[in-house]
């Protein structure tokens, strides 16, 4: 699944996808709570989205001047990519080596399912808008 | 569609969990079997877990599979010793009138069994947060 930001959406169908390869990273987490050694991932919201909407890759604010022909540009990650993908740092890591802290990441997923919801309920808003337009009378 | 993993994510989590209920059951079961000797006394069972995911991070082509669930490698058996009591009376008793208890120690059990039931209600909330994001997904746009 692919969507490019438009003038429509904007980002938030990208910011969708992010959020829910974050629930699954979470959900992960989750299930993994018992599993020695295993360490708690997150994604670094900020860097997947710059990613995903081309803003790391040479026309965003941040990004770094290409002014030479052997400059190598960033990537062109079209999702999440995994570089987003960092390990949690443990608050209290247990004699396992398991670094998942179950209340930390049930807060996170519950944030993350809201923050979810919040981007359905822009991309809803926006096609309400379109519609409007479209037929002259609100729906 | 990475929503529908986290069905598989949790439900790997919730069989895991359930496992070690079982096991947590059996252990709780046998805590008072006696045995006519040390090999054969009830041993406590225990599961190992671990985690279904490729190694780190996944692939820069392929950033879905650094999530994964988790997988049963088998079920050990506790290397505790094993007590005996001397108790000739017993049908069971070996030649020098000895019983083996099995190495059961109902704490441990009962700790497991509360941390298994709460691991497990979390994968349940966890799918339950997943079902309700994708319906509202499907109510998209009305």
């Amino acid at each position: 699944m692919n969507i490019k930001s438009d003038a429509l959406l904007g980002n938030h169908a990208q910011a969708l996808q992010i959020w829910q390869q974050r629930a699954e990273l979470l959900s992960s987490n989750l299930a993994n709570a018992d599993t020695p050694d295993y360490l708690a991932r997150d994604v670094d919201f900020r860097k997947a989205l710059s990613d995903a909407t081309g803003q790391g890759n040479g026309d965003g604010p941040l990004s770094m001047a290409a002014t030479q022909s052997g400059h190598i540009g960033g990537n062109n990650a079209s999702s999440a990519g995994s570089d987003a993908v960092a390990y949690r740092v443990p608050i209290q890591p247990s004699m396992d080596g398991n670094t998942v802290d179950t209340q930390v990441e049930q807060a996170q997923f519950a944030a993350n399912a809201v923050h979810y919801q919040a981007s359905l309920a822009f991309i809803t808003s926006s096609i309400h808008t379109m519609k409007t337009a479209i037929t002259g009378t609100s729906s | 569609m990475s929503l529908l993993k986290i069905f598989d994510v949790a439900g790997s989590g919730m069989a895991a969990q359930s496992t070690r209920l079982n096991t947590t059951a059996s252990n709780l079961a046998n805590a008072d079997t006696l045995s006519g000797s040390a090999d054969t006394a009830y041993r406590a069972k225990e599961p190992l877990f671990s985690a279904a995911m490729k190694q780190s991070r996944g692939t820069q082509s392929d950033p879905e599979s650094a999530s994964g669930g988790v997988n049963i490698l088998g079920v050990t058996e506790s290397q505790a010793p094993i007590d005996s009591r001397y108790e000739p009376g017993n049908p069971l008793a070996d030649a020098d009138g000895k019983v083996y208890s099995s190495n059961v120690n109902p704490i441990d059990e009962l700790v497991n069994m509360i941390s298994a039931s709460r691991s497990y209600q979390n994968n349940v909330e966890v799918m339950n947060t997943a079902k309700q994001l994708m319906l509202k997904t499907l109510d998209l746009g009305k």
